[in-house]
């Protein structure tokens, strides 16, 4: 008799296809399966287009999932970004189940995708984007908390777009400071579905992906989560997006996108940069061969760097310097 | 033995009513499906809490269900009272205590001496498990594992019935479908992948794996229900088990 996983056990507890009747929408097939929902292709019926709908894995979820699973939709709805997937519409099933339909984005995950790119200065335009994203999402008052590879799609026509905010928080402003705290419309609740990316500490259950969150994410230090938790996972994209470009500036290679990594990845917050711009900057500067703030250089490298940058015009104006001497030599011999 | 798969008995009598039976055949086959689906969480809950050898443990194991048969403990069985794994459990419990304090155990075997128990494959579902026993020492860590192997007792056997009705009606991809998604659940595949893989349409897929999973729901359904202490048992733990009441 064949041995069943726990997790086979939860898929064959939830198993059951959400009944659609009633709703605008006619299931196509299951998209992917996440720790708080399940996200299946459906056809929207009224404007005759494909949509994604997320809904809960079973009718006796948690009160909780469903919550977050209503407050994930509205946080996506007040976040209209190019970099953010749309949300559509929000509702409950008939057996009790909430989802919600957002936009069908055919493409592929950020892990798959970056195989088929080897120039790395690519990949950064593509992280940067991320980074838009990310930042747009923040000046919202949003926090992601579980940035990593397979939450990013790239679309069929170069899109990129952040997914899955079911572990977004709502931040709010302090005053003159741009720090932010924390504020939780409910108390802190962890949820024991979410399997994939829980992480039990002493403090309280955190959610996020080992080697993606912040190390104060991972000890569940929730009142010290700010924007730099997300810089902190945007540190890490970075670092994965980086490795295995067959590109002459590969990261091995590069000092200061290695420094520029991390700083992101700092284990202090305060020693991190202090907002997903900086990060983005950097990023951008390195990409134009400026110097980038994380990384001291020396004059060799500052040299060598001023050199990549201006190549073209250096070697002309060597050029144009070794003819005229040639030509001043030749005519007053 | 008597697979629960072959013989599984498809009647709206509960295993337990069935096991008061004077007609001993129905008798025999309620009792083969009760040890079936329980002597598995029986016996790794005993190696667990009481920190058993597996041979301890086994002999605990065959002399509780053998007291089980001799005391006629089922039919002391009250659902107004507790749910019927739970009484079972319990029993186990003070079995187990009473043994070790006698330490006087001896090999029984019983009426159930023909359902064969393979200890070797409990064994190394603990092992595949990798369960620290110091990981779990509180009563209600104890009892929720016991409630999860349960369970898994439960869908095993009912996999196993799915995989011959699969065979029997020539639905072999259905079956393999639902291997690959749900049980061995390669993570985030798609419909899509699964279709090129087995050279389906991603349509075909859906229709497979859903007739595939009503199918598992029916047969778990169905053993839950003989294997409940009473209706109103069945109702909860099928509410409890796949969040909806019983069709």
């Amino acid at each position: 008799m064949k041995f069943l996983s726990d997790k086979a056990l939860e898929r064959l507890r939830g198993s059951s296809v959400p009944d659609l009747a009633g709703t605008r929408y006619e299931l196509r097939e299951l998209i992917a399966r996440g720790g708080m929902g399940i996200v299946y292709a459906a056809e929207d019926e009224k404007l005759s287009r494909r949509v994604a709908l997320k809904v809960l894995d079973s009718a006796s979820a948690a009160p909780e999932l469903a919550q977050r699973l209503i407050r994930e939709a509205r946080i996506l709805a007040q976040l209209e970004h190019p970099g953010i997937v749309p949300v559509h519409d929000v509702g409950t099933l008939a057996d009790g189940r909430v989802f919600y339909t957002m936009k069908f984005v055919e493409g592929l995950r950020l892990d798959q995708y970056i195989k088929q790119l080897d120039s790395l200065p690519q990949r950064l335009r593509l992280f940067l984007r991320v980074c838009d994203a990310v930042a747009f999402a923040h000046a919202r008052g949003v926090l992601h908390r579980d940035l990593k590879p397979a939450n990013i799609m790239v679309g069929s026509f170069g899109e990129v777009l952040v997914m899955d905010w079911g572990l977004a928080k709502v931040l709010q402003e302090t005053s003159a400071a741009s720090e932010t705290v924390l504020v939780s419309p409910q108390k802190e609740n962890p949820d024991k579905d979410e399997t994939q990316s829980t992480v039990v500490t002493g403090h309280g259950t955190v959610m996020g992906t080992p080697g993606y969150m912040s190390p104060e994410q991972a000890r569940g230090e929730t009142e010290r989560i700010d924007a730099r938790s997300d810089v902190f996972s945007l540190g890490a994209l970075l670092k994965f997006v980086s490795i295995n470009s067959s590109s002459e500036k590969s990261a091995s290679a590069s000092r200061p996108l290695q420094a520029i990594c991390a700083k992101a990845m700092a284990d202090r917050p305060e020693d991190r940069y202090a907002n997903v711009s900086e990060l983005a900057a950097d990023v951008s500067r390195f990409l134009d061969g400026l110097p980038v703030s994380a990384y001291s250089e020396s004059a060799f490298e500052r040299a060598g760097r001023f050199y990549k940058r201006h190549q073209v015009a250096i070697l002309l104006i060597t050029a144009y310097l070794v003819m005229r001497f040639l030509v001043l030599y030749f005519f007053h011999r | 033995m008597t697979t629960q798969g072959e013989s599984f008995p498809l009647t709206r009598y509960s295993v337990l009513a069935a096991a008061g039976s004077s007609d001993n055949a129905e008798r025999s086959r309620a009792l083969d499906i009760l040890f079936a689906a329980y002597w598995k969480p029986i016996y790794k809950y005993l190696r667990l809490k009481y920190s058993q050898a597996p041979q301890d443990a086994q002999d605990l194991t065959q002399g509780f269900f053998a007291e089980l048969l001799e005391r006629k403990l089922l039919s002391r069985f009250d659902p107004a009272k507790s749910r019927l794994r739970t009484y079972l459990r319990l029993c186990a419990d003070s079995f187990a205590l009473n043994e070790i304090k006698a330490a006087s155990r001896k090999k029984r075997g019983g009426e159930f001496a023909h359902v064969p128990l393979d200890f070797s494959a409990a064994e190394d579902e603990l092992r595949a498990q990798t369960i620290d026993p110091a990981a779990i020492p509180s009563p209600e860590s104890l009892e929720d594992f016991f409630e999860k192997e349960w369970i898994r007792s439960l869908f095993s056997s009912a996999v196993e019935e799915l995989r011959k009705l699969c065979e029997a009606r020539g639905k072999q991809k259905a079956f393999a479908l639902f291997e690959s998604y749900d049980l061995d659940g390669e993570e985030n595949i798609s419909y899509a992948e699964l279709a090129t893989r087995h050279s389906m349409s991603a349509t075909d897929v859906n229709n497979q794996m859903a007739w595939a999973r009503r199918e598992f729901r029916r047969i778990a359904t169905e053993r839950l229900r003989a294997l409940s202490g009473s209706e109103e048992e069945f109702a909860r733990e099928s509410k409890s088990l796949f969040g909806e009441a019983p069709k």
